[in-house]
């Protein structure tokens, strides 16, 4: 009864480690938007981060991704802080979420060279507001590390951002995100 | 010995269990550990201006800002002269953001056809995270010139460039307490070359107290004070205070107000005469600001 204790006692740890060395991370990871709207206009309404955090679990193939809105770069400097101040709120709401399963986690082999197609499903926080959210997107593995890449898009409207109509033909209301990140094995 | 073990492996075990417990039920991206991020204070107010001095914020780098002051007459000049409206004093300047913490400007009022110029340093800035400071210091330094043919009005003392010139210098301390709710004080130093006679000093000090209740994302209540400690005649109501509404409405930021002082530069609006608030000589005035993107911003 004791050694069966003991061996248990020795398993959890070991359990622990090889569940940690199964993530993946990056502090590094790319989101960028375009919310051009149907005007055509000089004024791009684009922006980037390179600041997106980002862990996914090989094993259970489940993903989170946060990303500062802060963080978020414009070519017109008065753009990011309307952005920051009026649209998104940063302050009260600081972060963009998403918290995801890949569906098909099983056929993705993530030490194996390779390019897997997948479909994550979860919940997405900006603005104080949570929705569902379905992406498209692949995981590519080179030279044992994986990346990940999707595209997809959000409505402003879902998440309460409300953009005045004076600028109703700039911003769109559908905006595209692009998102990029390469993984590296999680090391406690 | 076995024993030992037992209790090493246990205690380990314990040690291991509650951090496995979080992360499977808490954020995957708990493993990551706090985050490393500075978060710098934006938005204290809507402009580099509270109402007629320098509020705690600077604007963005590579951005120019032009800026158009107007000041109407007199209230209390009635109905004849429209309440003021008839009358008009003005500034028009550019400023330019030359780094984050960085900015100059100049500008010229009517009044006096005075010229102006300012830098604009940001000591300190307030912000939370892996760097705390509870409060923005700016500083800011400026140079006025009296414009007119003869500004002294006295045939025995001969006009000369220095004799025309003022310089200011302040310390603006500021904080935006909560999202609506921005306070700052700004002690003051005003040097004039020249004053009109031997009872006014050529030193002012004063102390600028200056705020903003935000109430929507687009409309802030603003106000701007500044107690001038060594005025002669000292005057409290005469010193200048003026109440307003920050407007933005996307590229711009209108500022309308009431003040009792007609000057739009440090010198002018401390150490020029200004009206007496419980008089009504007050005047309507609005600040318009519209700011432009010069230097391009890659975003990658």
């Amino acid at each position: 009864m004791k050694k069966i204790a003991m061996l248990v006692c020795l398993l959890l740890p070991a359990a622990y480690f090889v569940q940690a060395q199964s993530k993946y991370f990056t502090r590094t990871g790319a989101v960028s938007f375009n919310a051009e709207g149907a005007m055509d206009d000089i004024e791009e309404v684009k922006a980037a981060t390179k600041t997106a955090t980002c862990v996914a679990d090989q094993a259970s193939g489940q993903m989170e991704w946060a990303v500062l809105l802060k963080g978020f770069q414009f070519k017109n400097a008065l753009m990011q802080e309307h952005f920051n101040e009026n649209y998104v709120e940063s302050d009260k709401f600081p972060k963009a979420t998403f918290k995801g399963q890949i569906d098909n986690h099983a056929n993705v082999k993530w030490t194996t060279d390779g390019t897997y197609p997948v479909v994550v499903n979860g919940k997405m926080t900006l603005h104080g507001i949570t929705k569902d959210l379905v992406a498209k997107g692949t995981v590519q593995v080179k030279s044992g590390k994986p990346a990940l890449a999707s595209d997809f898009f959000v409505k402003l409207s879902d998440y309460d951002i409300k953009i005045p109509s004076v600028v109703g033909t700039k911003i769109a209301n559908e905006i595209k995100i692009s998102v990029n990140a390469n993984l590296e094995p999680f090391k406690k | 010995m076995k024993r030992l073990i037992f209790l090493i492996t246990s205690a380990l075990t314990l040690f291991f269990l509650p951090l496995k417990g979080s992360a499977q039920e808490g954020s995957l991206l708990d493993i990551l550990g706090k985050d490393e991020v500075t978060d710098y204070t934006t938005n204290a107010f809507k402009s580099s201006r509270v109402i007629n001095g320098h509020s705690m914020e600077m604007i963005s780098e590579g951005t120019l800002d032009f800026r158009i002051l107007h000041r109407f007459g007199r209230i209390s000049d009635g109905f004849y002269e429209m309440f003021g409206l008839d009358r008009a004093s003005m500034r028009i300047g550019f400023d330019y953001g030359i780094s984050p913490n960085l900015m100059v400007g100049f500008g010229r009022s009517t009044a006096k056809k005075e010229m102006d110029a300012f830098v604009k340093y940001r000591i300190l800035w307030q912000s939370k995270g892996s760097k705390n400071n509870p409060v923005s210091l700016v500083w800011v330094s400026g140079i006025t010139m009296n414009g007119l043919k003869d500004p002294i009005g006295n045939p025995e003392v001969p006009v000369t460039l220095s004799r025309r010139l003022g310089y200011y210098h302040e310390l603006i301390i500021g904080r935006k307490i909560t999202d609506r709710l921005t306070l700052q004080l700004s002690p003051t130093w005003v040097h004039r070359n020249i004053v009109d006679n031997q009872l006014i000093p050529n030193e002012l000090f004063a102390v600028g107290f200056g705020g903003r209740v935000k109430f929507t994302q687009r409309l802030a209540f603003v106000w701007d004070y500044g107690y001038v400690i060594n005025r002669f005649p000292g005057n409290l109501l005469a010193n200048p205070l003026s109440i307003g509404l920050d407007i933005e409405t996307g590229g711009h930021v209108f500022q309308l107000h009431f003040s009792n002082a007609v000057g739009m530069n440090e010198r002018a609006y401390l150490s020029d005469t200004n009206g007496d608030w419980l008089k009504g000589d007050i005047q309507f005035g609005f600040n318009l600001s519209r700011i432009f993107q010069v230097k391009k911003r890659p975003i990658e």
